[in-house]
């Protein structure tokens, strides 16, 4: 795409980090630089207020570039470390009264509260998030980072680490909820000399964009993630598998696997061990299909992105037949804190055997957009409008989608579930890699579960006839009931045929591909009906096309 | 493994062939290295000819079919040159649900163009996008490397009328 060059471009030019005094700094300014901050020219704003503060005379505070500090929706983002306080839609001639304000910190400060978006979140993995300049190490380290890899290195047993994320309860972020301990345990346990870890960066699903921000923001946090994961399993190479989309992401990331080599917290004799360890990054090119692990292995070696059956897994036979350990970047982005503060304290966060916090992207008609990391066990209604604010205009609250193409749709009645692997799947959705997308009554349910079709339909990779062929057929009777041109046959068809995909496909992209229609099925069904039987589209979307008048 | 045999000249002089050269050197000319390397091509070039495709193929060790599989397979990659301005509309579900779809329709009641089309004068490429990620600006375009959030189907015709 046309945009990466000068994307990537403008991230290389060098960081504004006015730090022109001793000592450390009075006051701070963290600006928000991540993708979506920086799409409204966050980095024109921090190059201003270095200036306007030095030429203010300010020469004990620091303007620091960071990641994303969440709260996308209100960007430019600027806030004032000492003090908490934010200003948001920050426009070039604002500058000055950011100025002012840094001006007045006095040393005896305090945090003033941000309100329940920042208050309610628990942090983990993006403790560090609007915190760090994500390319300096210095600052990670300064924030504890690294420290966990070395005290693994150092003090324990690769069966004593993996023993620790076992007791942490830490489950597969990208999705399937799948413990991470067992993977780690299997992998270390499979015949092989040479063994791979791999993070699926191959965030695909519309409406989420968690990874992307993690790596934006805290890229080393990542590459120690997986540095600790490859200790635990034996590995010695690793690849990070990462949309070619996200051109900022991939640049923080190239940055900082080039750091961390200088640094010597990747290669050979990491932390003065004989431990070696090192990680190249390697781009998707568009395929949704490669977030399924073995497809995601068989781009990863330079050939189409198409699922195989499993077993074999992946962890026995995966990167060229050798055993291989793939997390998402969630997943790695938890694991150093779990090793610092203790697999005890993680499991104590989250409810049942959803244990710590999940990162939310919080998208569509909600005020808040942005991103958010909740305990696991909160409910969607503190999530919606403790957090997210609330719907847009004051609408009424339809339906809030989970899980990407796989998910479904959760209506009002199940706003007071608490969030976590098992309820998610006990209400029909699913809970994906973590996109939160809300809906009002401008949403055509019919319509979205068409719009999801749309999606599974063009990204089905081919290799398997019940999906190529399909999600087609259900676009296809999706899209004439959305002309009021379907009968009640047609929907029972479309019932049908959705049980048949859900059981016959091969992957993951079509096993899930109907679940947005059966839950719409499930708690929408008058909308179906009204397009069919009464010919009208409750929420005003869809265009009905005019009876023909039988003769 | 490792072809033994000559590697092929690229197929003209022009030096944007030695990026993508050496990014495929950098991973030792075998197969594995393909995706990496239309990505390089893709990017020195704009979009990948034929040869481009074959040039790429023949230094790897990978059979043309197969370099024209991959490049087909992945959307990222195209084959056509692409006009002289771009303009990417996210589809992604929170553009979805906030208008991407009626910025589509505009574009083609004034401009004549769909997706993955270019105006009849050559001037500008419309392309979607599965998702931005900038969900916080919904509906967002891209045009010309530059993220508009918010868009207005109006303001945005107008923008590119004027180009």
């Amino acid at each position: 795409m046309s945009e990466m060059p000068a994307a990537a471009r403008a991230i290389r030019r060098r960081v504004i980090t006015e730090e022109v005094h001793e000592g450390p700094a009075r006051a701070t300014a963290y600006v928000c630089e991540a993708a979506s901050c920086m799409s409204a020219q966050s980095h024109e704003i921090t190059v201003r207020l270095g200036e306007r503060a030095a030429v203010a005379g300010l020469s004990d505070v620091m303007v620091k570039r960071v990641g994303c500090l969440g709260l996308c929706a209100a960007g430019p983002l600027v806030e004032i470390a000492e003090t908490g306080q934010l200003f948001d839609h920050v426009r070039p001639d604002d500058v000055e009264g950011i100025v002012k304000a840094l001006k007045k910190v006095k040393p005896t400060d305090t945090r003033v509260s941000q309100g329940p978006f920042f208050e309610k979140q628990v942090r983990v993995a993006t403790e560090n998030m609007g915190r760090v300049d994500p390319e300096s190490l210095e600052d990670y380290v300064a924030r504890g980072g690294y420290e966990a890899l070395h005290t693994a290195l150092s003090e324990m047993t690769s069966a004593e680490v993996r023993d620790q994320i076992t007791r942490s309860g830490l489950r597969g972020r990208g999705g399937a909820g799948f413990p991470t301990g067992l993977k780690w345990t299997t992998v270390a346990k499979a015949q092989g000399t040479q063994k791979y870890v791999i993070c699926n960066a191959d965030e695909g699903d519309p409406g989420a964009f968690m990874d992307r921000s993690v790596l934006e923001s805290d890229p080393y946090r990542v590459l120690e993630g997986m540095a600790i994961a490859a200790f635990a399993v034996h590995a010695t190479e690793g690849y990070v598998y990462c949309r070619a989309e996200y051109p900022l992401a991939v640049a923080r990331l190239r940055t900082a696997i080039r750091m961390a080599q200088r640094a010597g917290w990747l290669g050979t004799g990491i932390a003065d061990t004989s431990f070696a360890f090192d990680i190249q990054v390697r781009l998707g090119a568009g395929a949704f299909v490669c977030g399924e692990e073995t497809a995601l292995i068989a781009s990863v070696e330079g050939r189409r992105g198409t699922p195989r059956p499993r077993p074999p897994y992946p962890a026995m036979q995966g990167l060229w037949d050798c055993p291989t350990l793939i997390n998402n970047v969630e997943t790695f982005a938890n694991v150093p804190t779990i090793l610092r503060k203790g697999p005890e304290w993680y499991a104590g966060i989250g409810v049942g055997k959803s244990t710590g916090t999940k990162v939310f992207a919080l998208a569509g008609r909600i005020v808040n957009t942005g991103l958010v990391e909740v305990p696991m066990g909160m409910t969607l209604r503190e999530v919606v409008y403790d957090i997210g604010g609330g719907i847009v205009d004051g609408r009424p609250f339809k339906a809030v989608q989970t899980g990407g193409p796989s998910g479904g749709c959760i209506p009002a009645e199940h706003l007071d579930m608490p969030l976590s692997y098992e309820s998610l799947i006990e209400v029909g959705s699913f809970m994906g890699s973590g996109g939160l997308i809300v809906m009002d009554d401008t949403s055509c349910m019919v319509d979205v579960a068409k719009y999801f079709q749309d999606f599974c339909r063009d990204e089905s990779c081919g290799k398997c006839v019940p999906c190529r062929v399909g999600t087609t057929q259900m676009w296809m009777i999706l899209d004439q009931i959305t002309r009021g041109k379907a009968t009640l046959d047609d929907l029972a068809q479309l019932e049908r045929l959705a049980r048949m995909i859900q059981k016959m496909s091969l992957c993951g992209l079509g096993q899930g591909a109907p679940n947005p229609i059966f839950s719409t099925l499930r708690y929408f069904r008058d909308e179906y009906l009204a397009h069919i039987v009464d010919r009208v589209c409750p929420a005003g979307v869809c265009t009905i096309e005019p009876a023909e008048v039988m003769a | 493994m490792p072809v033994l045999y000559h590697k092929p000249p690229a197929p003209s002089d022009d030096k944007r062939w030695k990026i993508v050269e050496t990014r495929m050197r950098r991973l030792g000319d075998r197969p594995p290295a393909l995706i990496e390397a239309l990505h390089a091509a893709q990017e020195a070039f704009g979009y990948l000819d034929t040869d481009a495709l074959n040039y790429v193929g023949d230094t790897l060790g990978v059979p043309h079919s197969r370099v024209y599989g991959v490049a087909t397979f992945y959307s990222f990659f195209t084959l056509k040159p692409s006009g002289e301005h771009t303009c990417v509309v996210c589809t992604g579900t929170a553009c979805y649900i906030n208008g991407a779809k009626d910025i589509l329709a505009g574009l083609d009641r004034a401009l004549h163009v769909k997706p993955k089309e270019t105006t009849a004068d050559g001037k500008i490429s419309v392309l979607t996008a599965r998702c931005l990620g900038a969900c916080s600006l919904a509906p967002a375009v891209i045009v010309d490397g530059d993220v508009k959030g918010k868009v207005n189907v109006g303001d945005l015709v107008a923008q590119l009328e004027a180009m």
